[in-house]
C-alpha cells in the first residue's frame, strides 16, 4: 500500500529530519486560507526551504490556480492515494521557485473519497522529503477538514475581523487536538474601518480566540490581481501584503522577528461577542 | 497609491484579461476531466487535422464547451478561409496563398504554437506553460524537428498589423524550409507522413 | 399554492451567500411577501448572526427533524419585518445529522405557508450542499468576479444543471474601479464564463461589514445604495423586468465615464 509513496532511489533526503506539517484552516470560507498557503509556502521556499503545498479541497481546488500552476497539473492527490500515479508524477514544481512543489486536489471527485488513514500516511511521506508540508484546508468542519488535519502537527488559523469568521474560527479551534497550539493570522484588516468603529479590531478578534498571533494582514486589492495572474504577492518586493507573508514565513522558520502588524487602536465596542461565544475551555 | 505603483513599476497588462483566459482553460479542463496539457494537445490536434482538408484561420479558432442535459459537449468554432488547392499533397501545411482581401494574416496576442515540422501555423488562444497570455514567449521547438529547422521555426514576435505582410512573407519562407526538411525526413524514413505524428 | 423554494449557493465560501439570503429575504418581506429564511449550515451557523436574531434561538432545524419540537416553535419571527421568519441551523451537530429527504420535507412544509423560502446553503459541494439543494426548486448562485469564486461557481452550476434546476447568478462585491482598470473581470465576463442568467450585480460596499456586525440587514436603511439594489433583486425575483442601473456617480466611482452596470 505504501509503494506509491516510496521515495525515489536517488533521494538525498534519506537522513533529513522530518519536516513540519502545518494545516491552514479557518472554518469560514473565503477568509484567505489558500492565499495564505500559497504565499507562506512561496516565502518559505524563497528562504531556501524545501516546501510542498497540499491542496486538500477535493472537488473545489484552487491552490493550483492561485500559484499559476493550473496548466501543469497532471495527477492529483487522489491519483496518488489510489496508486494511479506516483508522488513524483503528481508533484508539480513551482514556476519560479526550485524548492516549492504543489500536490493538487482532484477536481471531479468528492472529499468523502479520501481515506483518512491514507492521507495521514501520505503526509508522513511528504514530511520525509520536505522541510515544510503546508496543507490547504477546505472550508467547513466536515470530512474535508478532518482529512486535512490528519497527519498535521500544527495549525494556522486564518480569520478575518468579521463576526461570522470569528465564530467559525472559534468552533474550529475547539475541534483541533487538545495538545496543539494553533497560531492566528488576522487577514483583511481595514484599519480605517476599525478606527471608525465599523470593523472588529485585532484585539476584539483575539479577545475571543486567544491564540498566539502570527501576523495581521491588511486588506489589499492587489491580492485579487495577484490571483488573476497566478503570482503570489510574497514574490512582490513592493507589496505590503507580500512583506507580511515573508515576515510570517520568517517567524515560522524560527526567526525572532515581530509578527507583522497593521493594528490600529482597539475600539472594544463589540461587547455582545463575549456573551455570544462564552468562554472556551 | 496602488495606481501609482501599477503605472510606474508594473507595466504588465491588466490582469482581468489574464484571469479570464486562464479560467476558460481551467474550466475546459475541469469539464472534460482532462489534464490541461491534454486539453491543449487535443486542441492542437483538432486544428491540425482540420487544416489538412481546409484552410483555417487559426487565430480565430475557438474551442469551448457547452453543458447539456446529460453530458458536456466540446464546441469548436474554426473559421474556414479557403479550400485546399488542387494537387494537394500529403503535407498538412495550409497553403500560403495570399489571403483574400480585406482579411490579412494576423496574430492576436497569444503566442503562436507554430510547429514547423508539420508546416502548420496554429495560433492558440490559450496555451500550456509557461504563460498563456504572454506577448513574448518563444515557442518550444517540436522535438521532431531537426535542430536547424527548430531554430528557424521559433517565433518570438507578436507582429503588429502594419508589418503583417512582411511577417507573412517570413513565415512562408520558414514554412517552405520546414516543409523541405520534413519531406527529406519523410523520404529517409519512408514511413507515414509527419502530420500523422501530431501528438504532443 | 405553495411558495417558491430557492437555494442560495456558491461553492466557494465567503462570497456573500448569507448576506445575500438575509438582504434579499428582507427586501422581499418589505414588499409584502411571506418569507422564511432557512440556515442549513449545520455546525457553522451564521444566518442568525447576520440577521441579528442569535439571541432568540430556542430550537433549531435538527431538533425539528428529530421531532423534539414543532416547526413553528423553532421559527423565529423577525420583529422588524412583518412577514419575515427564520429557521436556525444547529451549532453543535454535524451536517450528516440530517438526510436530504429530511431537509426537503422541512422546506416543503415551510413553503406551504410562505411565498418564498430562501435556503442558505453551506460552502462546498458535499452533503450539506446536497441537502440544501434537495429542498429547492430553483437556485441563486452567488459569485464574486474572482478566479477561485468563478471556478467554484462553475462547478455548482454544473451540478445544478444536472438536476435541471433553474438558476440565476448574483455577482457580488464588484469593484467598478478595478473593472475599469482591467484588474478585475467584468460582470459580462463572469456571466459569459458561467453561461448563466444574471439576477443582480452588487458592488463591494464596506457598509456590509458594519451592518453584519450589528445584525441589521442593510435593506432596513432605504438611503443605503445597496438597499435599492437588493430591492431590485427582489422585484426581479417577483417577476418584474427591472433594468440594471447604470451608475455614473462621480465621487463614488471616481472618473468613470462608461456605463458601469450595477443593481
Amino acid at each position: 500500500m505504501m509503494e506509491a509513496f516510496e521515495q525515489p532511489a536517488e533521494s538525498p533526503q534519506a537522513v533529513r529530519p522530518l519536516g513540519r506539517a502545518i494545516v491552514i484552516t479557518s472554518g469560514k470560507g473565503g477568509v484567505g486560507k489558500t492565499t495564505t498557503t500559497a504565499n507562506v509556502g512561496t516565502a518559505l521556499a524563497a528562504r531556501g526551504a524545501k516546501v510542498v503545498l497540499v491542496d486538500a479541497d477535493v472537488g473545489l481546488r484552487n491552490l493550483d490556480i492561485v500559484l499559476g500552476l493550473e496548466s501543469r497539473v497532471k495527477y492529483h492527490l487522489l491519483d496518488v492515494l489510489e496508486e494511479k500515479a506516483t508522488l513524483d508524477d503528481a508533484l508539480v514544481r513551482d514556476k519560479r521557485s526550485e524548492s516549492l512543489y504543489l500536490l493538487a486536489a482532484a477536481q471531479t471527485r468528492e472529499k468523502e473519497d479520501v481515506d483518512t488513514g491514507l492521507m495521514k500516511a501520505l503526509i508522513e511521506t511528504l514530511r520525509a522529503r520536505f522541510d515544510y508540508v503546508l496543507i490547504d484546508c477546505p472550508a467547513g468542519i466536515e470530512m474535508g477538514f478532518k482529512n486535512a488535519v490528519a497527519g498535521a502537527q500544527h495549525a494556522i488559523i486564518v480569520c478575518t475581523p468579521e463576526v461570522s469568521a470569528v465564530r467559525d474560527a472559534d468552533r474550529v479551534v475547539g475541534l483541533l487536538p487538545n495538545d496543539w497550539r494553533p497560531e492566528l493570522i488576522v487577514n483583511r484588516l481595514r484599519p480605517l474601518l476599525v478606527k471608525k468603529g465599523k470593523m472588529l479590531s485585532v484585539d476584539d478578534v483575539n479577545g475571543i480566540l486567544r491564540l498566539p498571533l502570527l501576523g495581521v494582514i491588511a486588506d489589499e486589492p492587489n491580492v485579487i490581481v495577484a490571483t488573476n495572474r497566478g503570482e503570489p504577492l510574497a514574490l512582490d518586493a513592493l507589496s505590503e501584503t507580500g512583506a507580511a507573508y515573508r515576515a510570517i514565513a520568517a517567524k515560522i522558520a524560527g526567526e525572532d522577528v515581530p509578527a507583522p502588524d497593521v493594528r490600529p487602536a482597539s475600539t472594544g465596542i463589540f461587547n455582545k461577542l463575549g456573551s455570544l461565544f462564552g468562554k472556551r475551555g | 497609491m496602488i495606481d501609482f505603483f501599477n503605472k510606474f513599476f508594473r507595466p504588465a497588462p491588466p490582469s482581468g484579461a489574464t484571469a479570464k483566459e486562464r479560467l476558460r482553460l481551467v474550466l475546459l479542463s475541469d469539464h472534460l476531466s482532462l489534464a490541461p496539457d491534454v486539453v491543449e494537445s487535443l486542441k492542437r490536434d483538432l486544428l491540425a487535422v482540420i487544416s489538412r482538408y481546409v484552410e483555417i484561420d487559426p487565430a480565430q479558432a475557438d474551442v469551448t464547451f457547452e453543458r447539456r442535459d446529460h453530458d458536456v459537449a466540446m464546441l469548436a468554432s474554426i473559421p474556414i478561409t479557403g479550400v485546399r488547392r488542387p494537387g494537394y499533397d500529403e503535407s498538412p501545411e495550409p497553403t500560403p496563398t495570399p489571403p483574400p482581401a480585406p482579411r490579412s494574416v494576423r496574430y492576436d496576442a497569444s503566442p503562436v504554437a507554430e510547429s514547423a515540422s508539420r508546416g502548420v501555423a496554429i495560433a492558440e488562444k490559450t496555451q500550456a506553460p509557461p504563460d498563456p497570455v504572454s506577448l513574448e514567449l518563444p515557442m518550444t521547438p517540436d522535438p521532431l524537428l531537426s535542430p536547424a529547422v527548430a531554430s528557424e521555426s521559433t517565433s518570438t514576435e507578436v507582429e503588429p498589423k502594419s508589418t503583417a505582410t512582411s511577417a507573412a512573407h517570413r513565415r512562408r519562407r520558414r514554412r517552405r524550409k520546414a516543409n523541405a526538411a520534413a519531406k527529406r525526413s519523410a523520404q529517409a524514413q519512408s514511413g507515414p507522413p509527419l502530420n500523422a505524428s501530431a501528438q504532443a | 399554492m405553495s411558495g417558491r423554494r430557492i437555494v442560495v449557493t456558491s461553492g466557494k465560501g465567503g462570497v456573500g451567500k448569507t448576506t445575500t439570503t438575509v438582504n434579499v429575504g428582507a427586501a422581499l418581506a418589505k414588499r409584502g411577501y411571506r418569507v422564511v429564511l432557512v440556515d442549513t449550515d449545520i455546525g457553522l451557523r451564521n444566518l442568525d448572526l447576520v440577521l441579528g436574531l442569535e439571541k432568540r434561538i430556542v430550537f433549531d432545524i435538527v431538533e425539528v427533524i428529530e421531532g423534539r419540537c414543532q416547526l413553528r416553535q423553532a421559527l423565529i419571527k423577525d420583529k422588524r419585518f412583518e412577514s419575515l421568519s427564520m429557521l436556525p441551523a444547529a451549532q453543535t451537530r454535524e451536517k450528516e445529522a440530517v438526510t436530504e429527504e429530511q431537509m426537503k420535507a422541512v422546506i416543503v412544509e415551510l413553503a406551504e405557508t410562505a411565498d418564498f423560502v430562501l435556503i442558505d446553503c453551506p460552502a462546498g459541494i458535499e452533503h450539506g450542499f446536497r441537502s440544501a439543494v434537495a429542498g429547492a426548486s430553483e437556485a441563486i448562485v452567488v459569485t464574486t468576479p474572482e478566479v477561485s469564486a468563478i471556478r467554484d461557481a462553475d462547478r455548482v452550476v454544473g451540478k445544478l444543471h444536472a438536476l435541471r434546476m433553474p438558476m440565476r447568478v448574483i455577482v457580488n462585491r464588484v469593484r467598478p474601479d478595478m473593472v475599469k482598470s482591467g484588474e478585475m473581470m467584468s460582470v459580462d465576463d463572469v456571466c459569459d464564463i458561467l453561461s448563466a442568467e444574471l439576477l443582480g450585480i452588487v458592488p463591494d460596499d464596506e457598509e456590509v461589514i458594519d451592518t453584519t456586525n450589528r445584525g441589521e440587514p442593510i435593506v432596513l436603511d432605504e438611503t443605503k445604495r445597496l438597499a435599492t439594489i437588493y430591492d431590485k433583486i427582489a422585484r426581479r425575483l417577483g417577476g418584474e423586468l427591472v433594468p440594471f442601473s447604470n451608475l455614473d456617480e462621480p465621487g463614488f466611482f471616481g472618473r468613470l465615464k462608461t456605463l458601469w452596470k450595477v443593481g
